[in-house]
């Protein structure tokens, strides 16, 4: 019996091994790529045989990043916080309140979520350049704020459903109102689900490219995916491919992070969004 | 009392509206006006270059389109690429899903590791999936003798394929170890005892119970599929007839300034999207998300 353990282990293990290789190598290739140096860097070999920084130094050195890294925080950042908010107040409303048009609602941001971002890309394009959002922040803002709102409603309505509501009765016995009780009692109780959720739409808008390079044309407003793949080196006989990966790298670490950090919750997030409709 | 009842009915439907309005209006206003707007523009003759020859042709430009084999290309090679990565996916997901929910060793590594793909940012990951198969620097370049695979149409329609898969096989796992999650564990046990083997009870018991769950995975990753841009973008940017169908709307719009060529794509794309969707949610009969009341599972 201790045997036949063991050895399950062993399989088991070894079936991580292969799940674990296949998916840090390609992050660990790029990794390697942006400590190369110029001239080993098309070597063809996975590890550097030389490290260095200068990759690193260039990025920042140059406006260009910069600014599309500030652009990339700020766009994220708050259209984060806007569609947790908007999607907390219309998840509440559909887990706790009975009213006309819910379904309808819950529909139709099901639809907005497997909609083609594709076919919004042109009519937006030229409806920003007549209200001159295009190339701005609000521009690019609007847009993630709708696509998030889906995840977003669904996610938190999943969690608001494991809230226990007797509180928000034993507050509203105690003379608060429908409102009072939602702001005092349940959002403090909610917070885990509105965290998770805020990580899951911040990925999102981190990784979109598809809005961000139609609707963008300068520093002004666009992303760091869409700046890498305008890198060019500092003169045109520069080879770029180390300061995309450097680029590359500085992007991914803070999702890396949050990955390792809540793990647990971004699953419990993701699964209970999507498969409950 | 009753008068008291329906005064509270009211205020808890006029609460819901208010709650829901914000996120109902963002989400109308960004979508549903510029779809007309779309459609509008789809009948037009509308040519950023030539501002003045803008007018009305009806349908023409739906016949320019269709009769077009840069667009039956692509569509071809979209739905390649939908068909294949999802089929590729549903497998190795239920593998990947399998083994997060049910190995005994290192379970949070495991995914934490699988989540990894799915939070990376998919440029990121296409310059990898690019530079590792660029001649001289990569190392997989010479994995199939010389040559450099992402000049040839065959070879980078594949490195496309698998760098889409590489990245979204772990989101299917996730949905798909939800719906392992529901497996009743005493059935797994009985089935064992009645002398199931491991294939009967993956097909006889697991799967049956996972149907809407499958279902939701395929669905969502077969319309993420059929958008893919991204990595075409970096890996070929459509070169050697990979473009997909986002990319020709792209090109056509942004590269060509063609609003009215560009608009009648983006409706063709979604008209397409609706029957994948409506095909899908006539198998899901009542599994389909949103379909019952809203009580969990």
């Amino acid at each position: 019996m201790a045997d036949t353990t063991t050895r399950a282990k062993l399989r088991w293990g070894l079936l991580d091994v292969i799940v674990v290789v296949f998916a840090l190598v390609p992050v660990l290739w790029i990794a390697s790529l942006s400590f190369k140096t110029p001239a080993t860097l098309t070597d063809g070999r996975f590890w550097p045989r030389e490290w260095t920084l200068d990759n690193y130094r260039s990025i920042f050195d140059t406006d260009q990043f910069v600014r599309a890294l500030v652009n990339s925080i700020g766009i994220a950042l708050i259209a984060t916080l806007v569609a947790v908010v908007l999607g907390a107040m219309a998840a509440y409303a559909i887990s706790r309140l009975d009213f006309p048009g819910k379904k309808l609602l819950v529909g139709v941001s099901l639809l907005i979520a497997m909609f083609p971002q594709v076919s919004l890309v042109s009519p937006l394009f030229e409806i920003e350049r007549q209200l001159g959002l295009f190339d701005t922040w609000p521009g690019l803002i609007l847009p993630y704020i709708t696509f998030a709102l889906p995840l977003a409603i669904y996610t938190l309505s999943a969690f608001f459903k494991q809230i226990p509501w007797d509180l928000e009765k034993a507050a509203k016995m105690d003379g608060a109102t429908q409102g009072q009780a939602f702001r005092r009692v349940i959002a403090p109780l909610a917070a885990p689900g509105l965290f998770t959720t805020a990580i899951l739409v911040f990925i999102f808008c981190w990784n979109d490219f598809l809005f961000a390079i139609t609707l963008t044309s300068t520093e002004r407003a666009r992303t760091v995916p869409v700046a890498l793949s305008f890198f060019t080196g500092e003169s045109q006989f520069e080879d770029p491919t180390g300061a995309i990966c450097a680029a590359a790298v500085v992007i991914t670490v803070p999702i890396i992070a949050f990955v390792l950090f809540f793990q647990r919750r971004i699953v419990s997030g993701l699964t209970s969004g999507a498969v409950k409709g | 009392m009753s008068g008291k009842l329906s005064e509270n009915k009211k205020a808890e439907r006029k609460l819901g509206w208010l709650l829901c309005a914000p996120a109902a209006l963002v989400m109308v206003l960004v979508t549903a006006y510029p779809i007309g707007y779309s459609i509008w523009l789809s009948l037009q003759r509308y040519d950023l270059r030539f501002p003045d020859e803008r007018k009305f042709i009806g349908l023409e430009n739906y016949a320019t389109v269709l009769t077009n084999e840069f667009w039956w290309t692509a569509f071809g090679v979209t739905m390649l690429i939908t068909v294949v990565t999802v089929a590729v996916e549903l497998v190795l997901g239920m593998g990947l899903a399998l083994i997060m929910h049910r190995t005994l060793v290192g379970r949070g590594i495991v995914r934490t590791a699988a989540l990894i793909p799915y939070g990376i940012v998919t440029v990121v990951a296409a310059f990898s999936w690019r530079y590792a198969w660029t001649p001289g620097t990569g190392y997989l370049a010479n994995l199939f003798g010389d040559g450099a695979p992402l000049t040839e149409r065959a070879s980078s329609l594949a490195i496309i394929m698998l760098a889409e898969i590489w990245k979204t096989t772990p989101f299917m796992a996730l949905l798909l170890m939800a719906g392992l999650a529901l497996v009743p564990e005493d059935l797994l046990k009985a089935a064992s005892t009645d002398g199931a083997t491991a294939w009967q009870r993956f097909t006889k018991v697991m799967l049956p119970v996972m149907k809407p769950a499958i279902l939701v995975a395929l669905l969502f990753r077969t319309l993420d599929a059929f958008r893919v841009f991204d990595n075409i973008y970096v890996l070929t940017a459509g070169g050697n007839e990979t473009s997909s169908v986002s990319m020709l709307a792209y090109n056509n719009l942004i590269r060509g300034l063609n609003l009215g060529i560009g608009s009648t794509m983006s409706v063709l794309i979604f008209l397409t999207v609706a029957v994948i969707a409506f095909v899908f949610v006539k198998l899901f009969g009542t599994a389909a998300p949103g379909s019952d009341d809203g009580e969990r599972r």
